[in-house]
């Protein structure tokens, strides 16, 4: 009983957590999401830093603000369709 | 009484009304006054719901139930009852006259159909509604009507003839509640006695009263009104209306039959059947002839009765009692205590057994031989019933069977069902179907289902914590399978029972909020239901009760929809019942804050304008009021409206409208404040010509709304208003009304407090009134009027200086009332705490210093500090200025330490210690030092908290005057102290160890290492005081004095103390030593406490591990220089098969590593992260805890991307059990440190049409 509680409990953290930070994995999360949240994080650091900005805006020879409309834009679907479900 | 003469008063009997003293005031005119009186004041309710709280008991009847043991001792355990009922007030128990109304049409699935005629409509409802509102209204003329007869009748009796005319007098005066029976008098009875007559009214009465609420929805379940007393009016008539029943249940208790017996010839109604047997030997054998026992020989005993069991008419509580519990509907409490006392007084009285029988009788071998019982015999199991029981009729009445007897009926032991909770006596009308056996397989759908509700629901009011909480969930997830109807139709009763404890109410309550979320619009049908049972919750006194109702009235409205809401709600708007308006009010406030306000406007706008009633007004308008008091100054944005919405209230014509206007207005302005003035612009001009017109209740509103309002004007307005207002108040300072008092003191307080008011405006206008009406003694004795003077006064006195109020007052100091010094007391401590003594000239403040020591000198032992702090607050606000005084408030408390009375030389070490200070700042150091010596020479004191407040006060002279010029000197204390370090009483304790550890602190070297030694000792028992201030104290004590004297000895000390087997007292060594590390550096203690680590001891290495772990947290960054010295022994402990050694060095770690982040020591860190890291897979959660922190600190010190290339590894492990672990730390990484690990995140393949390869990462200038 106890140890079913136990589970019930840190699945609700967990549930809880997901909720408040998108990023955050679980066990069954597989390949496409977790690269789904690395890109997006990755575009969103670019975005945040703005050095980082800069340096692409120089690589790409664009303007920073281009280059950040781009990040973003690529935010939306950074890897693609996402696979389809195997079974259900 | 007659005997007395004429217009006498009688010295014996009943009271009377001496008209003569008190003139010739109709007493029957107090009847409407009081009438008058029911308000809807909340803050009067809450007041009043407050008192009855401070002194709640069980209800008489109940107490006297109560069994008695031997002693005379009352059974504690009964005494204290569980039940909601006991503790409510008459106003809340009203919630029982409610009736849970059945199931409505839902407009919304219905569509455009024409509803089903069985079912009930709005309209129906709303015509219902009507009729119950215009029966009330009839009902009401009736009354008056009759009331005005009475009166006249009583204006002609009262010229009366000498013979007959003191007993009418007599009569009128004697029975001012019975005005409405006498006036009955001449209607239908004239000539009966005076008992027969009230009865037949009582049940005349009551039956009208009772017929509104017979109607033919009251075939709802649980709700038959006739079973149940005290519903309708019924339980009253239950004696009153025996002489309407028909005579087969005419048969009385014992006690009532005995008197009504001897009336019998009289009264001639009674048939011969009513006279029980048992009763003949006593009244009836004379009184009624015609049945004497002796005429007729064939009943044989008059005792014995022949005849059968349930032929006996039982008592009327019995006969309730019984009817509910075979139709399944609630009793009333004394229903059930009447059935608790049956089955005990059955299971004391019941039958002797055959073997019991042959034990105690001789047998056979004794040549005696047992006779069989004749033929047709059957015995009577009940003897407590046998004395009531009626005979049977011979030769048989028609229309009569005798039942037969239930032989299989069990008498005492209850039926325990399997895997089911027990079942209390009361619950069995709930859940009786469940003690039946059935064959589940035969039972209907809709019956197994109303089975399995049951079965549920008994489990979440009686079962274990596990039980409930599975059958909630079940509950839960099958509500919708269930289907609202059933679950509510089982669970609303249930909560309606006069028997449910709080515990029980509140499991219900759950029920129904998490059935609520699963059934959304499926409730709508139910929404009344739910309402009724819902809304006395939040009149409840209980906070949490409240919240709970809240929570449940705006997830249904947020279920149900506000279309719904408003429907199954309006009809009670305008109810006749007060109280069913009152929660309805509070209930749509609920609602307003669930959908938000500007969705209810619409409605709330048309109740408050309705022309039909005065009711809905009221209603509507303290709706928003409610709205006010819930929602707080998220109303602004609505204020305009709302305002407009009740604005016309002000004027209305009915009195109440305009009170509960007046005060909702009120609780607007004190929910917007400190801003929306302009909302309100349209009702400063009725409310300020209301204040000159009104009087009484409704003056008393209108001033609250002004006293509100006032505030929340600029300074101009403000002033002009007040001055406008001040003369009502000034008028009313002189009130009696003790709830107008408290608020004119009130509105005093707010209209002083606004900018815009003149202190010279103040001064001349307010003060000479205020202190006249105010400031007597009679104000000092209610603890609310006490608080409200205090608190205006401080307000006054903040305008208007200190020393204006102080010297009005200062004289009262002297006063002879304690309570009255007291109020005094307060008001100075407190002006003088906000304003300063600058402004007290040389006089007043001799006048006050003569005061406060008389107030202290006259002072009774008791425990309010009141007087004390305004001692000490007045001596060390006038400072330096104290100076002349302190000899002489020094020669008064030697003379009171010396005292007799132990709480007067509390009171006077106690004053020491707040005055040492001034004293220090006059230079009365001589005088200090030698009180220091008077309480060093009380040491001996007896009592604990005299010693504790002299410790107190010598810990105050220490402070003050210095370690070096203390006496008697540090070396003479000091020792005086260790034997009082045993003493066990906490003040004592805490006082003494806060003076060890301060000379520990300050002036160590005034006393010989070994006095620290034993110190030492002494204050390791101290670590187990229950107290935390105590411990904490104790082991700072134990880092100064490892300073004084070195903390080698300490340091031995400790580490053996290790080794007791108390937790608490492991853990205080732990962090003692922690201290000492800190305190005396931590490479004097590190040596010693890592060698012992090798004494093979769990409870010691522990130890040393943990006080390893306090050691780097207290000690931080200076953790890098010993953190390799540490390093083997946490790689020992780490890999230890003790869990707690892992878990305890994973803490090490973790704070080391958060202490030395930064700072280098990386590749050590690396290598207890090595360690640490197999632990992840524990499963205890302390060590899951530590693990994580240890982790998570190696991420802080290491970075993010050593940690996330551990973690790597087991993200995608093809074992569930392990990918939790390591999603979990990867989860904690990513929220530690979610930007820095972009980097460092793995490259990865493109996957067929997706693509997952970053290229941005590649992308160099």
């Amino acid at each position: 009983m106890a140890s079913l509680a136990d589970r019930f409990n840190i699945n609700a953290q967990l549930e809880h957590l997901q909720a408040k930070y998108v990023g955050t994995g679980h066990p069954d999360t597989n390949r496409f999401e977790w690269n789904l949240n690395i890109k997006r994080d990755t575009y969103a650091s670019f975005i945040g830093h703005h050095s980082l900005s800069a340096y692409h805006a120089i690589a790409e020879n664009e303007s920073i603000g281009r280059v950040k409309y781009g990040f973003k834009q690529s935010m939306l679907l950074p890897c693609g369709l996402p696979p389809e479900k195997e079974d259900e | 009484m007659e005997g007395n003469g004429e217009g006498g008063v009688p010295l014996t009997g009943g009271a009377v009304f001496d008209k003569e003293l008190y003139g010739g005031a109709d007493v029957t005119g107090y009847a409407a006054v009081a009438a008058d009186l029911e308000e809807d004041d909340v803050d009067e309710r809450e007041a009043a719901v407050a008192s009855k709280l401070a002194s709640y008991t069980a209800p008489k009847s109940l107490m006297n139930d109560l069994p008695v043991q031997e002693d005379g001792d009352e059974d504690p355990s009964l005494l204290q009852s569980k039940r909601i009922v006991d503790r409510e007030s008459d106003y809340s128990k009203r919630r029982l006259n409610r009736i849970i109304s059945p199931d409505r049409n839902d407009a919304f699935q219905m569509g455009d159909k024409t509803p089903d005629a069985r079912v009930r409509t709005y309209a129906d409802v709303m015509r219902e509604a009507q009729l119950q509102r215009e029966r009330d209204n009839t009902m009401r003329n009736i009354q008056e009507k009759q009331r005005r007869e009475a009166e006249e009748l009583a204006a002609l009796d009262a010229v009366p003839t000498k013979a007959s005319g003191m007993a009418a007098a007599a009569a009128a005066a004697a029975a001012p509640a019975a005005a409405a029976p006498s006036g009955k008098r001449s209607r239908w009875d004239s000539a009966a006695p005076v008992d027969a007559k009230k009865a037949k009214v009582a049940s005349e009465w009551d039956s009208v009263e009772a017929t509104p609420a017979v109607n033919r929805w009251d075939a709802t379940p649980g709700q038959a009104p006739t079973e149940t007393p005290g519903r309708g009016g019924w339980g009253a008539a239950d004696d009153a209306a025996q002489p309407k029943r028909n005579r087969w249940d005419a048969s009385p208790t014992p006690g009532h039959g005995a008197g009504g017996a001897g009336e019998t010839p009289a009264g001639g109604k009674r048939s011969r059947w009513d006279a029980t047997p048992a009763m003949m030997g006593a009244a009836a054998v004379g009184a009624t002839p015609a049945y004497g026992m002796g005429a007729t020989p064939a009943y044989g005993m008059g005792a014995t009765p022949a005849g059968g069991l349930g032929m006996e008419t039982p008592t009327p509580g019995m006969l309730a009692a019984q009817m509910a519990a075979q139709q399944g509907v609630p009793m009333t409490p004394e229903a059930y205590q009447q059935m608790k006392v049956d089955r005990e007084m059955d299971e004391r009285n019941r039958p002797l057994s055959d073997e019991e029988l042959d034990a105690m009788l001789p047998g056979t071998a004794e040549g005696y031989k047992i006779l069989n019982e004749p033929p047709g015999y059957e015995p009577i199991r009940t003897p407590g019933r046998k004395l009531m029981a009626t005979p049977t009729p011979f030769g048989g009445t028609p229309l009569y069977q005798i039942p037969e007897e239930d032989r299989n009926q069990a008498y005492d032991v209850p039926k325990q069902l399997e895997g089911l909770p027990e079942m209390k006596p009361e619950d069995q009308q709930y859940f009786g179907k469940l003690l039946k056996d059935v064959d589940e397989e035969e039972l209907s759908v809709e019956e197994a289902k109303e089975r399995k509700i049951m079965k549920l629901l008994l489990k979440v009011k009686n079962g274990t914590p596990p039980q409930r909480k599975s059958a909630l969930r079940q509950l839960t997830d099958k509500a919708r399978d269930f289907g609202a109807g059933p679950l509510f139709n089982q669970i609303l009763p249930l909560l309606m029972s006069p028997t449910l404890e709080d515990q029980e109410r509140h499991l219900l309550v759950k029920v129904i909020d998490r059935v609520l979320f699963k059934l959304d619009e499926l409730v709508r049908p139910y929404v009344h239901k739910i309402l009724v049972v819902i809304e006395p919750l939040l009149i409840d006194e209980d906070y949490y009760a409240r919240v709970e109702g809240r929570e449940i009235i705006a997830n249904l409205a947020k279920a149900a929809g506000l279309a719904t809401m408003i429907a199954a709600m309006r009809p009670d708007i305008d109810n006749v019942d007060e109280y069913v308006r009152n929660t309805t009010a509070r209930a749509f406030s609920v609602v307003a804050s669930a959908l938000g306000i500007p969705a209810l406007l619409p409605f709330l706008k048309a109740v408050c304008q309705s022309k039909k009633s005065w009711q809905a007004r009221h209603t509507g308008i303290k709706i928003v009021q409610q709205i006010a008091i819930l929602m707080g100054c998220a109303v602004l944005p609505h204020l305009k409206s709302l305002v407009d919405i009740v604005k016309h209230g002000l004027n209305d014509e009915n009195q109440k409208v305009k009170t509960i206007t007046a005060l909702t207005i009120a609780a607007l302005a004190e929910a917007s404040a400190p801003y929306g003035i302009e909302s309100f612009d349209d009702v400063l001009e009725p409310l300020w010509k209301g204040i000159r017109l009104l009087r009484g209740k409704v003056l008393a509103a209108f001033l609250k709304a002004i006293g509100f309002i006032i505030p929340l004007m600029d300074a101009m307005y403000a002033n002009y208003y007040t001055r406008e207002v001040m003369i009502i108040l000034i008028r009313e300072f002189q009130t009696p009304d003790e709830e107008m008092k408290k608020i004119v003191l009130k509105v005093v307080k707010q209209c002083v407090g606004t900018d815009g008011v003149e202190p010279d405006y103040i001064r001349t206008e307010i003060l000479p009134e205020f202190f006249k009406h105010f400031w007597v003694r009679r104000m000092a004795l209610d603890r609310r009027n006490y608080r409200a003077l205090v608190e205006t006064t401080v307000e006054v006195a903040g305008k208007v200086g200190c020393s204006e109020i102080v010297g009005r007052i200062v004289e009262d100091l002297k006063d002879e009332s304690e309570p009255y010094r007291k109020m005094v007391m307060e008001t100075c401590d407190r002006v003088v705490r906000a304003l300063g003594t600058a402004d007290i000239d040389a006089r007043l403040e001799e006048l006050l210093i003569d005061g406060i020591l008389y107030a202290y000198q006259e002072q009774l032992a008791d425990e309010s500090p009141v007087v004390l702090n305004g001692f000490g607050t007045i001596i060390n606000s006038l400072g330096q200025r104290a100076k002349p005084y302190l000899p002489q408030i020094c020669g008064t408390i030697k003379w009171r330490l010396n005292n007799k009375s132990a709480k007067i030389r509390q009171q006077a070490a106690d004053l020491i210690s707040r005055i040492a200070p001034v004293m220090k700042k006059c230079d009365e150091e001589k005088l200090l030092a030698h009180l220091g010596v008077v309480l060093y020479e009380n040491l001996g004191e007896e009592y604990p908290d005299v010693l504790g407040s002299i410790l107190g006060a010598l810990k105050s002279i220490v402070a003050v005057i210095g370690m070096t010029r203390m006496t008697p000197p540090i070396k003479d204390l000091l020792p005086r102290l260790t034997p009082i370090l045993k003493n066990r009483h906490e003040k004592v304790q805490e006082n003494c160890i806060d003076l060890v550890g301060r000379i520990a602190d300050r002036g160590a070297e005034f006393v010989p290492a070994r006095e620290w030694m034993r110190i030492c000792f002494e204050l390791l028992d101290m670590l187990n005081a229950h107290k935390k201030a105590i411990r904490r104290a104790t082991v700072n004590t134990f880092g100064y004095i490892a300073k004084a004297i070195g903390p080698q000895d300490v340091l031995v000390t400790l580490l053996n103390n290790l080794k007791v087997q108390e937790r608490q007292n492991r853990v205080c060594t732990t962090v003692a030593i922690a201290i000492v590390a800190e305190t005396c550096a931590p490479f004097t203690v590190l040596p010693a406490l890592m060698n012992e680590y090798k004494v093979p001891e769990l409870n010691v290495q522990n130890g040393v591990l943990k006080a390893l772990s306090f050691v780097f947290e207290y000690i931080g960054e200076m953790g890098k220089d010993y953190i390799y010295a540490v390093c083997p022994l946490l790689e020992d402990a780490l890999m230890d098969r003790d869990l707690v050694h892992r878990q305890t060095a994973c803490s090490v770690v973790q704070h080391m590593s958060l202490g030395v982040a930064g700072l280098g020591c990386e590749d050590a860190l690396t290598h207890l992260l090595n360690y640490v890291f197999p632990n992840i897979f524990e499963v205890s959660p302390h060590i899951i805890q530590s693990t994580t922190g240890a982790i998570d600190g190696c991420r802080v010190a290491l970075g993010p991307a050593v940690v996330l290339n551990y973690l790597l590894q087991g993200l995608f492990h093809p074992a569930r059990k392990v990918r939790e672990v390591y999603w979990r730390l990867y989860n904690n990484v990513y929220l530690g440190s979610q930007d820095a690990f972009v980097a460092c995140l793995p490259r990865m393949e493109d996957d067929g049409v997706n693509t997952y390869h970053r290229h941005e990462l590649d992308v160099f200038v």
